[in-house]
């Protein structure tokens, strides 16, 4: 066997990956994303072993909802043929792994600095000297945007190449938000303090980032979480789709200058956050997810008070939804604007809502289900044109949907009974990989402990690794004056990229 | 147009009239008070993951402080987090809460410096700087400004360009990477100009403090003008305390 499978959220020794030589390695996890859409790699990366580096791969399958994962041991002075010169998929995982550990990979397109971590292995490489790509002609100009943007937003850089007023490539150069998260999992020893890590990896995203970790350690602890607890994490996890969804319709309105909706989405989000601190006393829920326990029990009363909420949420959500998609205006700039095809979305293994608007179904909910997902049956909301359009109405359609389930949570949630049970210690020698489907898309936590149960490696992989490239590609052949509005529609995460 | 209409008055007023007395719902986590009351101090101290409590007497730095609640979850006799939102300093130290005092944290007037109510009073323009944020600061300062909170009425705004602002807010650790680009923002503001920190991780570094990925020199350069505390901080704490220190 040249793999091993394993579902979401399961623990294995890290004895049973079978380690093969590099070119099977090569020719396994190639084969697998060939012309297999249902296939993509969740996550891949190397941690030192020894003088060697060991790399891991993860490949979900999600038509038969496994992941199946491959190692093998390299130099870091080797040579090794890149998969990205077939697969564009894999470019930036081997771009993280070039810069950590080194490794050259020989035909990758370019193998720039993704985020210049701080522990990179080439320290000489900084962020002010990037390798932008440059095009030399008289008719075209460069435009440079960021690190710092117009708005109160993170920092990224945007270098556009122009023909007049048209995008003709963009290139993203991130690594500003950079704060060693990776590494802090690992010098932070208490639970504590790895949790709040956790919550930190992108503020906009607590409740799904503190779940994949919560899931992660108490898999790898042994610990089965209570149904109950399970459900409340579902409902929170729901309710922070809501939210954002609700919110960046706010800022696609804000981008087309369209006052009203910009101010209704905007604060119709405020009932669903202020119900979050009602729970947790946080309005992004942070403090909200410890493994082990339900610090915040759901009470009966805190149910009587969501289902309070989002009745009175539902009908003007949608009312304001019908009048913005029916005006002709706001149509003008959201239809066959920043599109991205299906063949490019698969190509650059792109997940999530960006996936779905350009009619790749990607939804862990349904495709590696965690939580309260194995009952609910989740069918994700797929689109096809993947434009801007499409993406805002996988976010219109994809709100009532979550309210739907967690309305049919709250049915089945009416005892209340608070749980804290420490969820004990870490298997020694194992891997975990905990997959989470947040309002971006999927995420990847992979842990990987040591003989004595602590932790050997820490990996976080957030949607926005690969969809950063799928705004790339959006903006092509756009006016630049639509990029706001292509960027808004896929709002992507800066500080869950760099880490 | 009719649609429009129907909408407007679905959503009557939404504005909060008076940002001073506002409440907030739930189980805010605002003000702590910490009670005389014996309590295990090491056991208390070790329990903060963010090293933000100190024994003999029992203190919490909330420019430390990530707001988890954990202490007063485990001590509830000897820590209540209040839903006190008004938490913004202009003196660091005030930022440190004693056992036994419980008073309503303020801006010292002595210590702001003159130009800033005379020259800001009824219009502050503000440039933001994330520099390692994880946006939920940032989330938070946009939400300020919607028609709820509504800052702009204070003629207190953030501007896209630093040219335009009177100063600058900054979220986040500060990354080694972000350096540089904050001091040059910084530098591009006209004098005179003010420095407001949002968030405990702008403050104190909060959970990175000790990460060699940030670098924070930029803060030991200047006087700051304005500590806003939270994680986040909520647009009340952010709106009152830009209030107190410009009026
Ligand atoms: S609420 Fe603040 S002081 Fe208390 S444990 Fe959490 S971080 Fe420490």
């Amino acid at each position: 066997m040249k793999y091993t499978t394993i579902v979401n959220n399961q623990t294995i020794p890290v004895s049973q990956i079978p380690e093969i030589p590099y070119d099977a390695f090569f020719e396994l996890n190639a084969g697998f994303v060939t012309d297999a859409p249902e296939l993509h790699c969740v996550n891949y990366f190397g941690y030192p072993a020894g003088s060697k580096v060991k790399l891991i791969c993860c490949m979900a399958d999600d038509l038969h909802h496994v992941i199946h994962v491959s190692s093998c041991q390299v130099h870091p002075t080797d040579q090794l043929p890149s998969l990205a010169s077939q697969l564009f998929c894999f470019e930036k995982f081997e771009r993280e792994i070039h810069e950590n550990f080194g490794i050259q990979f020989t035909g990758h397109p370019w193998l720039k600095p993704l985020r210049y971590a701080h522990n990179r292995k080439d320290p000489g490489q900084t962020i002010a000297n990037y390798p932008f790509y440059s095009i030399h002609s008289e008719e075209l100009h460069e435009v440079g945007v960021g690190p710092i943007h117009a708005g109160v937003i993170e920092p990224g850089h945007f270098r556009f190449i122009c023909n007049g007023e048209q995008i003709l490539h963009l290139e993203i150069q991130l690594g500003y938000q950079h704060r060693g998260i990776e590494s802090l999992f690992l010098s932070k020893t208490r639970l504590s303090e790895r949790v709040q890590i956790a919550e930190s990896i992108a503020g906009d995203n607590v409740v799904a980032h503190t779940l994949a970790f919560a899931a992660a350690w108490e898999s790898l602890c042994g610990y089965k979480p209570s149904p109950m607890l399970e459900s409340a994490r579902t409902v929170a996890l729901e309710l922070e789709r809501i939210a954002i969804h609700t919110g960046d319709l706010s800022a696609a309105c804000a981008d087309i200058a369209y006052q009203i909706g910009s101010a209704v989405f905007g604060r119709l989000r405020t009932p669903v956050i202020n119900f979050m601190q009602e729970w947790c006393g946080n309005r992004l829920a942070k403090g909200l997810i410890r493994p082990g326990t339900d610090q915040y029990p759901f009470t009966p009363e805190l149910a009587q008070r969501l289902a309070e909420v989002l009745l009175r949420f539902e009908p003007e959500f949608i009312e304001m939804n019908t009048e913005l998609f029916k005006m002709p205006s706001a149509l003008s700039r959201f239809e066959r604007t920043g599109t991205v095809s299906l063949a490019n979305t698969t190509a650059i293994g792109s997940v999530g809502l960006a996936a779905r608007a350009s009619g790749l179904s990607r939804d862990i909910r349904s495709s590696h289900p965690y939580a309260g997902y194995h009952t609910l049956k989740h069918e994700p909301i797929v689109k096809r044109h993947g434009d801007v359009y499409s993406r805002l109405q996988v976010r219109k359609q994809e709100v009532p949907q979550s309210i739907g389930y967690v309305r049919e949570l709250l049915k089945s949630m009416e005892t209340s009974q608070t749980v804290a049970t420490p969820p004990g210690t870490p298997a020694p020698g194992s891997l975990v990989v905990s997959l989470v489907e947040g309002w971006r898309g999927e995420i990847c936590h992979c842990a990987v402990t040591d003989a004595g149960g602590e932790l050997l490696i820490y990996k976080v992989k957030d949607p926005s690794f690969h969809n950063w490239m799928a705004l790339a590609m959006a903006v092509r052949n756009n006016e630049i004056s639509d990029f706001p509005i292509c960027n808004k529609s896929f709002n992507l995460s800066y500080c869950g990229h760099d880490l | 147009m009719l649609g429009h209409i129907k909408i407007l008055y679905h959503e009557g007023k939404q504005f909060i009239p008076d940002v001073t007395t506002a409440r907030v719902p739930g189980i805010f986590r605002g003000r702590p008070v910490i009670s005389r009351t014996k309590a295990d101090e090491e056991a208390l101290v070790n329990i903060c993951p963010l090293g933000a409590i100190t024994a003999s007497p029992v203190q919490l730095d909330l420019g430390r402080c990530s707001f988890c609640g954990e202490c007063a979850r485990q001590f509830p006799e000897k820590i209540e987090f209040t839903t006190d939102y008004m938490i913004s300093v202009n003196d660091r130290e005030r930022l440190i809460i004693t056992e036994g005092v419980n008073e309503p944290l303020k801006i010292s007037p002595e210590k702001v410096r003159r130009e800033i109510p005379r020259l800001f009073r009824k219009s502050l323009k503000l440039r933001e700087v994330s520099a390692g944020g994880d946006n939920s600061c940032e989330w938070e300062l946009n939400a300020a400004n919607n028609v709820q909170f509504d800052m702009s009425r204070f003629g207190i705004e953030f501007v896209a360009s630093p040219r335009h602002a009177d100063g600058v807010v900054i979220t986040g650790p500060v990354t080694e990477n972000m350096a540089e680009a904050l001091q040059i923002c910084y530098d591009a503001i006209p004098d005179p100009k003010v420095i407001i920190l949002a968030g405990t991780d702008a403050i104190s570094g909060g959970i990175f403090r000790d990460t060699p990925a940030i670098n924070r020199d930029f803060l030991n350069r200047y006087k700051i003008d304005l500590y806003v505390p939270g994680n986040p901080i909520h647009p009340l704490t952010f709106i009152n305390g830009v209030l107190d220190l410009i009026k």
